[in-house]
């Protein structure tokens, strides 16, 4: 089926064409390559010399990874695949949308984001197939964010995980201590540590003019194991405020635990360290012993530190709380929602949201990782990276709760003085009910 | 790097034309306004010469005065009539007042404490042997930018546990003399002077410099004069020389006065604003660029406007007199 000859055709007949043509294709594969075929799963249409343009923030290198993971899908079906990266995206793409030149596809970063193009009723949801393999694969709270009031418009691209806590096996393996995998025994840990003269946790929330922002995220991860994921998304709306018991109850939380002489030294102190280099005694084991942090604080060690389970430095995962929010992760990840329903949209929309995809594009990321999924088809072995293993276990957990940064989904005014009395809070001793007055004043 | 080359030498083509185009066009309205005779000439030169720079002013000042004032009754994203109530927050929310405090001390302390020593080492290396090159060491700090000058006074005033060795220079030498460093950073209101430290650091040199240009033109004879009548001393200096260098000390203050009032870059460096040390004009941006509340951040705008308007008023008067009197 040719481009010219399929002009021809009035839109509805589109499918019936097409469908005649999917019956062909079953029963002798036209130029397809079937070892393609064969790694990307069954049941796709082919449509010869379609292509479909993906818009996304993602640049080199990461970019020509994402084209060897859809490398197959066009060797298959011969839909061609334009990954159209840039730095302005989120600018961009409102603008696109407005003046009639959406993409395809776009590979958005922020649920507020999609929530916005949807609402602009430019979007399509997702079509039968993707939406199947999104309820399949991924944890309720994945799906709502990619939905908007229950339509699945998107399925997830990639994930990450912010709920880490660094610390050093060499020490743990000295002293006898062993992971905490539940929030009573990481406080008990804690409290063995305090026994033996040390400082269980450390803590830097300096950051220039972001000054505060570490700070935001311990105060997030206690929302989300306290109180699930909706309390969670409601606070990041204002439904749910700074003020509220809530709320209070987790600040409470955060007050005993990095706020708390006893297990982080000195308090102030926190507010003046730099996020970079709160973490960096943690190898030599005479200093504090852990710390909550992203993955990309692995970066702030040198190039000679043994960074593996075994290592000088290695994580391990924040427990829950609540023992009724399951495996609760915060961290990030991009949704893929596309602005027309053509066959070959579709097919494309169908491919990036199976294992088969999430498989291709791991083996692409290859032994240096840094492309992780909540997809839970995906097998953890695929994994060559051991770090990357250890956070996707936690995302692709399909009864686990996944919640987003709420400082950065937020309103840009709470963001910000979220930062500043945070700061407050550990460097000044500022009343917990007052920081959370003064924040709520920005609504 | 062909394309390099073939990509930029047609935008350099570009902006040489612009450059030459724009001289074209100027030169035919002077052309034009040359040739008027008669009752049209002289307007039509105001107009030519004056019209560019009135515009710019229109364009750069007047224009974006009014729209501030404006903003500054409406609401975060300027759409909403909200009255005083921007103003409001400013004199009644906790945060500000510790804003407003800090701006008062920085006005008052740093230019006189800058002027002031300025002028007192003006006198002290006037007649020094080689007066150039503590001259050049106190006013190198000058060729520095705020930033700049931050960034090394962080390593000056950094802190580490009491326990630890100190990294420091602050902390060192307190350690070294027998007494517990403090985080002095975090120390409110000590970090407030802490900062100012720095300001009068780098402005010190400048404050010298003019004062020392303004005693050396001070007449040789008045002063021997002076001396044959007994004046030595301070006498000399409260009679003679200071009443002669009065009106570039009070310029000197003045553009103090103004560099403190909208002093931004020390703060957003050293502390962000944290901490106690917040100043209006780093509480403008935090309001406009990093909240997105334009409403707030132009009514602390045009409160510092408020502010430095009285500074401003002085110093042009200040200047008319000296006019009159010459």
């Amino acid at each position: 089926m040719s481009i010219s000859k399929k002009g021809l055709f009035a839109s509805a007949g589109v499918a019936v064409v097409s469908l005649v043509a999917a019956a062909f294709v079953a029963v002798s594969p036209a130029n397809a390559s079937s070892a393609a075929c064969a790694s990307i799963g069954a049941g796709y249409l082919p449509q010869s010399g379609q292509t479909v343009k993906l818009f996304t923030s993602i640049l080199e290198p990461e970019l020509s990874k994402y084209v060897a993971a859809t490398k197959p899908f066009t060797d298959c079906t011969g839909i061609n695949v334009v990954w159209e990266g840039t730095g302005q995206f989120e600018a961009l793409l409102p603008v696109r949308v407005a003046g009639g030149n959406a993409p395809d596809i776009a590979v958005i970063p922020q649920p507020g984001l999609l929530q916005k193009m949807v609402a602009t009723g430019k979007a399509v949801p997702a079509p039968a197939k993707t939406v199947n393999n999104v309820n399949r694969y991924w944890s309720k709270s994945w799906r709502d964010l990619g939905s908007v009031n229950g339509t699945v418009y998107a399925a997830p691209n990639s994930a990450n995980n912010k709920s880490l806590v660094y610390y050093s096996p060499k020490q743990f393996a000295k002293n006898g201590w062993t992971v905490p995998t539940t929030w009573t025994d990481l406080f008990k840990l804690s409290d063995a540590m305090v026994a033996k003269g040390l400082t269980p946790w450390c803590g830097g929330i300096g950051s220039a003019a972001a000054t505060g922002w570490p700070a935001t995220d311990w105060v997030e991860e206690t929302v989300v194991r306290l109180y699930g994921a909706k309390v969670y998304n409601n606070w990041i709306t204002g439904a749910v405020k700074f003020s509220g018991p809530e709320i209070q109850k987790a600040m409470s939380t955060v007050a005993g635990w990095m706020l708390n002489p006893k297990y982080v030294g000195d308090v102030k102190a926190i507010a003046t360290t730099k996020f970079q280099d709160a973490g960096l005694s943690i190898p030599k084991g005479t200093g504090c012993q852990m710390l909550q942090q992203a993955s990309f604080y692995t970066a702030q060690y040198p190039a000679t530190t043994d960074i593996s389970p075994t290592g000088d430095v290695w994580v391990f995962y924040l427990p829950t709380i609540n023992p009724a929010v399951k495996t609760p992760v915060e961290g990030g990840g991009e949704f893929m929602l596309a602005f027309n329903k053509n066959i070959a949209t579709q097919e494309l929309q169908n491919y990036l949201s199976s294992p088969e995809y999430a498989h291709n594009r791991i083996v692409a990321a290859g032994k240096s990782g840094g492309w992780l999924t909540a997809n839970s088809g995906v097998s953890l072995s695929d994994y060559q990276n051991p770090l990357d293993a250890l956070m996707a276990k936690y995302l692709a957990d399909k009864s686990g709760t996944f919640v987003f940064d709420a400082s950065d989904a937020t309103k840009a005014a709470i963001n910000a003085a979220e930062w500043t009395e945070f700061t407050a809070w550990f460097a000044t001793g500022k009343s917990q009910a007052a920081v959370a007055a003064s924040i709520d004043s920005n609504w | 790097m062909n394309s390099f080359w073939s990509t930029n030498i047609v935008k350099f083509a570009q902006i040489f034309e612009a450059i030459a185009v724009f001289f074209v066009v100027l030169g035919v309205i002077f052309f034009l306004a040359g040739r008027a005779k008669g009752k049209s000439q002289r307007p039509l030169a105001v107009l030519v010469l004056l019209g560019p720079a009135l515009l710019l002013l229109l364009g750069g000042l007047v224009i974006p005065a009014i729209r501030t004032i404006l903003f500054s009754f409406k609401d975060d994203s300027s759409i909403k009539f909200v009255g005083f109530k921007n103003y409001a927050w400013i004199l009644t929310d906790p945060n500000m007042h510790s804003v407003l405090l800090n701006t008062i001390l920085w006005i008052a302390i740093t230019p006189i404490l800058t002027t002031g020593l300025g002028l007192v080492l003006a006198i002290f290396l006037d007649r020094m042997k080689h007066e150039v090159i503590p001259k050049a060491l106190i006013f190198m700090p000058m060729a520095i930018s705020f930033v700049g000058a931050s960034i090394i006074w962080q390593f000056v005033y950094n802190y580490a546990d009491p326990k630890q060795p100190q990294t420091g220079l602050l902390s060192s030498i307190v350690k070294a003399l027998g007494f517990t460093p403090s985080n002095w950073i975090l120390t409110s209101p000590l970090n407030n002077f802490l900062l100012m430290a720095i300001f009068i650091w780098v402005q010190t040199g400048f404050a010298m410099v003019i004062l020392s240009a303004a005693i050396k033109a001070v007449p040789a004879d008045i002063v021997e004069a002076s001396a044959l009548d007994g004046a030595s001393g301070l006498k000399l200096f409260r009679q003679i020389t200071f009443p002669m260098v009065r009106s570039t000390f009070i310029v000197v203050l003045a553009t103090q006065v103004v560099t403190s009032l909208k002093l931004f870059d020390i703060v957003r460096t050293m502390t962000g604003g944290n901490f106690g040390t917040n100043v209006i004009s780093n509480e403008v941006y935090s309001q406009v660029f990093t909240k997105f509340n334009q409403g707030r951040g132009s009514a602390l705008a045009i409160v510092l406007f408020i502010l430095v308007a009285p500074i401003l008023v002085y110093n042009i008067r200040n200047i008319r007199r000296e006019r009159s009197i010459a």
